[in-house]
């Protein structure tokens, strides 16, 4: 059952229940081992003073599985080679790190932009930068009448900052390549040294829209570390967040896409149904988009004695209104001419980045963490995952349309099973180390988290899912035409805050 | 065609029902009096009753776009108090920045500001916007929030702040241009007749670039 990849990070040193250490050997022979197990997923890639922590997952199942290894001298062995999903990591590790991949595909800076008072300030010795500001490089598209067309890091809507270079050859996309960065806050850096209650703050700012997800895939971390198990009234109430935050995003995103397709009367209903969701939300949990309700060892707050109630008429209205929605998406032929066929990912690409959430759903990669990592109240909870193959913009929107209403029926379930008890356990401060993965809207977040012996956060990683969408979106653009971008930007809606870090 | 009959019930359902939008917020007097100080009559003058809003997310974590994109939606309705979103800087009267004012995205700040005609107003957008809220001490944000970049004239704190409480604020930077009294608009310049433009200009081959012919 086990592959090569797998049997070799389990033949190295065990360091904590999920998390293997190899040699610089055994870490070396990796890139070969991955090759030959192509059903070991990649889900990230990060560094520590002088060390790099990859994490895999079986396609078949189980729980993610960590690979860790010295960087000797500043290097280590890349896995850009054998999975080509680990390259932006690599570049993100040598600029907050300082730690090169050998032999890695691309070794351009990636968050790094040459205007922060230090190079590498994560690393064992953060230094100045030194000459001249550095010009970004793109890739080289070539070809008779090929120009280029720069776009951002100011874009004409009200949305967050990127660059956009597209190489195209009359209408048609011949290359897109992004450039982020723009939103770096340093926040790997300010939650080093931070109990995890304090750091809880900065998880929760890390992608405003995912707050919720995060948030708890960072206390479900510091929970595993610190042997905490939170009270099940708190795990169902968490439940009943992540699921508001995904209709609340799934309705935001259906009207944009609707409306960058120029039709205007999508948007505005699921602006305003989406609008009566944060309403109750912010009635229930005192807060529009739930910041800092979800915290380790439970939740901050409990909901409001009328809060339930706020919730389903809130809920009631967008039952009422999605036959309505639906029909006007799949009645009228030049919406479908928009977004049909536009866009498309195939499922073997989406397969061979492992993509989570409505990105993966919609090119036949049938994972979804509720079900396939169970995790409380998930874990008792019956649902369906949607699952379709086209990998067009019109499948990602019909997954989302879908999971609106699974996750309709899912409040209403957890509510329906709230029971008095505690919201909120203390957490000890003491030494330890745990992953958390929880599905938000976009997909899977991940969360590593190592607690040093007064039970401070001596590292972490948080993997926002748009790390591994970002670079298919580049995929799925080609040959299309570059007035169809913004549609399929929004049908993958990427965040860049949750990758900027 | 024939319209469809659901369609026709939805359309009349939407003529005899009460509008979705909210009333507006009440707006605060000593804001209003504070932004009245900041701008002279001239620019009230020019401003007018409406105000063309350009945004730039500086870092923000995106908390702070979704309640600025729920200001342009029914419940909302930006547009009925004559302010809107556009997407140039050089059509903007105000200039919206979030996020704690991320280095990476300095110059593109910087930038957006000097591209805004004047006279222009500067807003701040959520807690990091006006002093690096949790991002206080990291060394990839400027220190201080936005104003350290940009010179801001008006504050709107929240994480995020929520529809209404934006909304509030840029109607006090509206009741700013109003409440004055109307200014004298200074004398127009002659206009050129058609003879002077019919004149043609001499060139000096030393400040025209293209008189300035390759030696080879």
């Amino acid at each position: 059952m086990n592959g090569p990849a797998t049997r070799l990070i389990q033949s190295g040193t065990r360091r904590s229940p999920l998390r293997w250490r190899l040699d610089e050997g055994g870490w070396a022979a990796l890139p070969a081992a991955l090759r030959q197990e192509p059903e070991l997923e990649f889900l990230g890639l990060w560094g520590e003073a002088e060390r790099v922590h990859a994490a895999f997952r079986h396609a078949g199942g189980g729980p993610p599985l960590l690979a860790t290894a010295d960087a000797t001298g500043g290097r280590y062995a890349a896995l850009s080679p054998a999975r080509p999903a680990a390259s932006r990591f690599e570049r993100m590790v040598a600029d907050l790190w300082g730690l090169r991949a050998e032999g890695a595909v691309d070794s351009r800076p990636w968050l790094d932009h040459g205007v922060w008072p230090l190079h590498a300030p994560l690393g064992k010795s953060p230094s100045p930068p030194v000459g001249e500001l550095p010009q970004p490089a793109f890739l080289p598209a070539e070809g008779e009448g090929v120009h280029q067309i720069p776009v951002g890091p100011v874009h004409a809507g009200v949305i967050e900052p990127g660059h956009f270079r597209f190489h195209v050859q009359g209408e048609t996309i011949v290359r897109l390549e992004t450039r982020l960065g723009y939103a770096h806050k340093g926040v790997l850096g300010l939650m080093r040294g931070k109990s995890p209650r304090l750091a809880a703050r900065l998880a929760a700012r890390l992608s405003g829209d995912s707050t919720v997800a995060h948030a708890w895939a960072f206390a479900a971390a510091a929970e595993a570390a610190t042997g905490v198990t939170p009270p099940p009234r708190a795990t169902l109430l968490r439940g009943v967040m992540a699921e508001l935050e995904r209709i609340a995003n799934h309705l935001n995103d259906i009207g944009f896409l609707c409306n960058d397709a120029a039709f205007a009367w999508p948007h505005a209903r699921c602006g305003l149904l989406r609008e009566r969701v944060l309403r109750a939300a912010d009635a229930a949990f005192g807060h529009r988009l739930m910041m800092d309700r979800v915290v380790p060892g439970g939740v901050s707050i409990d909901i409001a004695p009328s809060g339930p109630e706020a919730i389903l008429a809130a809920l009631a209205a967008v039952v009422a209104g999605l036959p309505a929605l639906r029909r006007a998406i799949e009645g009228h032929a030049s919406l479908q001419d928009r977004l049909a066929g536009t866009g498309t990912l195939r499922p073997g690409l989406a397969a061979g980045f492992a993509a989570g959430g409505y990105v993966g759903r919609a090119s036949g990669r049938d994972f979804d963490a509720r079900r396939d990592m169970p995790y409380a109240p998930y874990d008792r909870l019956g649902f369906t995952v949607p699952l379709r193959q086209a990998g067009d913009v019109e499948a990602r929107l019909q997954i989302r349309l879908d999971e609106l209403a699974e996750s309709l029926a899912m409040v209403a379930a957890l509510l329906a099973r709230l029971e008095a008890g505690e919201t909120l356990l203390p957490i000890p401060a003491r030494a330890g180390e745990g992953v958390g993965v929880v599905e938000g809207f976009r997909g899977e977040v991940l969360c590593w988290m190592a607690l040093d012996e007064a039970g401070l956060i001596r590292a972490i990683f948080p993997r926002d899912p748009s790390w591994l969408h970002w670079p298919l979106l580049e995929a799925a653009v080609e040959g299309d035409i570059v007035a169809d971008f913004p549609l399929c930007n929004k049908s993958f809606n990427a965040s860049y805050s949750g990758v900027d870090l | 065609m024939p319209w469809p009959r659901p369609l026709l019930a939805d359309l009349a359902r939407t003529v005899f029902r009460r509008p979705l939008t909210d009333p507006p917020p009440e707006s605060t007097p000593e804001i209003v009096a504070a932004l009245v100080e900041r701008l002279d009559a001239m620019a009230r003058g020019r401003l007018g009753r409406s105000l063309a809003i350009r945004h730039v997310d500086a870092g923000s974590c995106n908390g702070c776009e979704l309640e600025v994109n729920a200001l342009s939606g029914v419940a909302y309705d930006l547009e009925r108090f004559g302010l809107r979103f556009v997407a140039s800087p050089r059509h903007a009267d105000v200039l919206l920045v979030t996020g704690p004012a991320a280095r990476n995205m300095n110059e593109a700040l910087l930038r957006t500001h000097a591209a805004m005609p004047d006279p222009k107003w500067v807003v701040a957008v959520g807690d990091c916007a006006v002093d690096g809220g949790v991002f206080q001490g990291s060394p990839a944000v400027e220190e201080g929030g936005v104003g350290q970049v940009v010179p801001v004239d008006l504050l709107i704190p929240g994480c995020p702040p929520s529809p209404t409480l934006l909304l509030e604020g840029l109607l006090a930077l509206l009741e700013a241009e109003v409440s004055a009294p109307p200014p004298v608009l200074p004398p127009r310049p002659v206009e050129p007749s058609l003879e002077d433009w019919a004149q043609p200009q001499p060139r000096d081959p030393a400040q025209d670039p293209a008189w300035k012919q390759d030696p080879t």
